[in-house]
């Protein structure tokens, strides 16, 4: 698949705005200034990133406990998203959802969620709406491996396939529920294979390699728009930090896994191996690069101090948005 | 005014509103055959794309009625039996419910859930329950009984409508009930209740299939010279307050008569209403009448012993007021 520059460019954006994003979420997290549970996703840039760059603005997406690259792939504002995770009224969901709940209609984010496994009807009802309605978008469903063992998985992958829904359902496989190695609460290696269950393509996908990623999403999608139905992809990937920020605390001195796996992963970074492509490719030189990365530190900082000044809501506003009047 | 039966009500509202809106759509289970008779005929008049037969698959199935909604369209999802909810709790409660809070305001939720409800003989446990009560306390959600033909075209015609996540719950035993509906585009308000029957000397707040039985009980009662009015407050969320409690301010005398279970109950939480807002015009306790806080049993006498009834109900207001 030769690709363009501006498509290029864009993908590496998107994956920098997350990892520094989520970077500075962890350290605020540390420091205190953010309430609640966090989940950051670095490592896993390159899923949410392929993904989102092969769907269209009017296409849609659902997301997880673990969304805020998912949103930011798909076009979110840092700074909306910032306010929102500090609990401030000029947040995406005026402070009421949090981190775990960030939605942005205008772009087709139909939102993280906080229950595992959630999203997977969800993106299926969204797509069957562009069926009713007559419209060709198509609807991408974020998850993990841990949601792939909930009911709503498997309802969803049947009612998806035998309505031939226009959903491409996207296994993040980051080999952990929790602190629950998969391995030992998964019936199988590998997620993709369960698509047979359901007569539906699956293909295992390395999560990490964000060229993979779009390849494989760019025909999911087509397939989808064109009628042919749902696939389900496995973008098999890992998380470098802990399923939830400071998750230390409760852990105490136990550990779920080793040093060096972790550190095996961090060699495979998706970013990296973009800057890998990109020099061998001769497409896009370091000073493209370094210049995108020196933008998006300046997009956080805004969006750091956008959430910091930002009032909080008003305790007036706790009964606005329960019914739509 | 045509005579048409409760379940007939629901067909003619369906058909009226899928005929007025092209993005509302039926899916559920059984729809398309439509086992009791509430969606026979659709697929012929609106085709495969809007009457889906969906798998027996609840969690699935409204979790994608949720998604469809947010998505735009405005689906009208039918859970055969209320207590399959169970089996949907998330997609109900955590999902449909919360997701526009949640969102600030941004996502809306335009959907009508069908589910029958209580007991209808002989169906044990998992098929007769009352089931509303669980969902009073989620905050998001509209709850509406119907108690009659009339009501359950006007209501089920006005939750389609209302941009919010609405269970519209139909009583099992009032399929075959005959009524007079007004013709035209008829609707009734969420939020309304109805006086069924006036009286002066108590109130009996009842709920969906214990309306008529109330009123039975009103019209014996009349000829010992008690007089009952009946108030059908048709919706629970949201809830007729003032019309319960201008009733009690005018009767001083309330019973609450419905077929869930006591603890935690809808008669639970309008008692309490009655007792806090309306203990001034009360001459003595409120009453709640209900079924026994056990799973409703499959033999017969044991169902009956089970179920809320009218015996129980003439013996609750004769005691209140001493004759």
């Amino acid at each position: 698949m030769d690709l363009g520059k501006d498509i290029l460019l864009d993908m590496y954006r998107s994956m920098t705005r997350i990892r520094l994003f989520e970077a500075k979420i962890r350290d605020l997290a540390t420091a205190n200034e953010i309430p609640g549970f966090v989940h950051v996703s670095i490592g896993e840039e390159a899923s949410a990133t392929g993904v989102c760059a092969a769907l269209r603005k009017t296409d849609r997406i659902t997301s997880t406990h673990r969304g805020h690259g998912h949103l930011i792939a798909k076009g979110g504002r840092l700074d909306r998203m910032m306010a929102e995770i500090f609990g401030k009224r000029t947040g995406y969901c005026k402070g009421k959802g949090g981190s775990m709940h960030i939605v942005d209609f205008a772009l087709g984010i139909l939102g993280a969620n906080g229950i595992v496994g959630a999203g997977l009807p969800i993106a299926t009802g969204s797509a069957l709406a562009a069926v009713v309605a007559g419209k060709d978008d198509v609807t991408a469903c974020f998850f993990g491996d841990g949601a792939s063992n909930e009911g709503t998985f498997h309802e969803s992958l049947n009612l998806a396939a035998v309505w031939k829904l226009p959903v491409v359902f996207v296994c993040e496989n980051n080999g952990f529920g929790e602190f629950t190695p998969m391995s030992t609460v998964t019936s199988v290696k590998d997620i993709a294979v369960r698509a047979q269950a359901y007569d539906i393509p699956g293909h295992i996908v390395d999560g990490n390699d964000v060229l993979e990623v779009y390849r494989y999403a760019s025909e999911a999608i087509a397939r989808a728009r064109a009628g042919q139905g749902p696939t389900l992809l496995e973008c098999k990937t890992y998380r470098w930090e802990g399923h939830v920020v400071g998750e230390q605390a409760f852990l105490g001195a136990a550990s779920y896994r080793t040093e060096q796996e972790v550190s095996e992963w961090k060699l495979r970074c998706p970013l990296i191996r973009f800057d890998k492509f990109a020099a061998e490719s001769g497409k896009i030189s370091a000073a493209e690069l370094a210049r995108i990365k020196t933008e998006t530190e300046a997009e956080l900082e805004a969006a750091i101090k956008f959430a910091r000044e930002s009032p909080l809501p008003d305790a007036a506003e706790v009964t606005d948005d329960v019914f739509t009047e | 005014m045509a005579v048409t039966t409760y379940i007939q009500a629901i067909n003619q509202a369906l058909s009226e509103e899928m005929e007025r809106d092209p993005l509302t759509f039926v899916m559920g289970e059984d729809v398309v055959l439509s086992a009791f008779g509430a969606t026979k005929g659709l697929i012929d008049k609106f085709g495969p794309t809007r009457v889906r037969n969906t798998p027996i698959a609840e969690a699935g199935f409204v979790g994608a009625a949720v998604g469809a909604a947010m998505a735009g369209t405005r689906p009208i999802c039918e859970v055969e039996f209320a207590s399959f909810f169970y089996c949907a709790f998330d997609q109900v409660c955590n999902q449909a419910a919360k997701l526009r809070y949640m969102s600030g305001g941004q996502a809306k939720l335009p959907i009508t859930f069908r589910a029958v409800y209580g007991a209808m003989g002989g169906a044990a446990a998992q098929h007769s329950e009352t089931v509303y009560a669980q969902f009073l306390s989620v905050a998001g959600l509209k709850l509406v009984v119907p108690s009659c033909a009339s009501d359950m075209k006007g209501l089920l015609k006005s939750a389609i409508r209302d941009d919010n996540p609405v269970i519209v719950f139909e009583h099992g035993a009032l399929g075959g009930r005959r009524e007079e509906i007004p013709a035209g585009d008829y609707l009734v308000p969420l939020g309304k209740g109805a006086i069924k029957r006036p009286g002066e000397n108590v109130t009996v707040v009842a709920i969906g299939a214990m309306v008529p039985q109330a009123i039975r009980v009103a019209d014996r009662l009349a000829k010992d010279n008690i007089s009952v009015e009946v108030i059908d407050p048709r919706t629970l969320i949201p809830l007729d307050e003032e019309m319960i409690l201008s009733s009690v301010e005018k009767t001083n005398r309330a019973v609450v008569y419905d077929e869930g279970h006591l603890r935690g109950g809808a008669a639970t939480d309008i008692a309490a209403l009655i007792g806090e807002k309306g203990f001034d015009f009360l001459d003595g306790p409120v009453r709640r009448v209900t079924s026994l806080d056990v799973p409703i049993p499959f033999s017969p006498p044991l169902e009956k012993a089970a179920l809320a009834s009218e015996v129980r109900l003439e013996a609750a207001i004769r005691e209140l007021v001493g004759r």
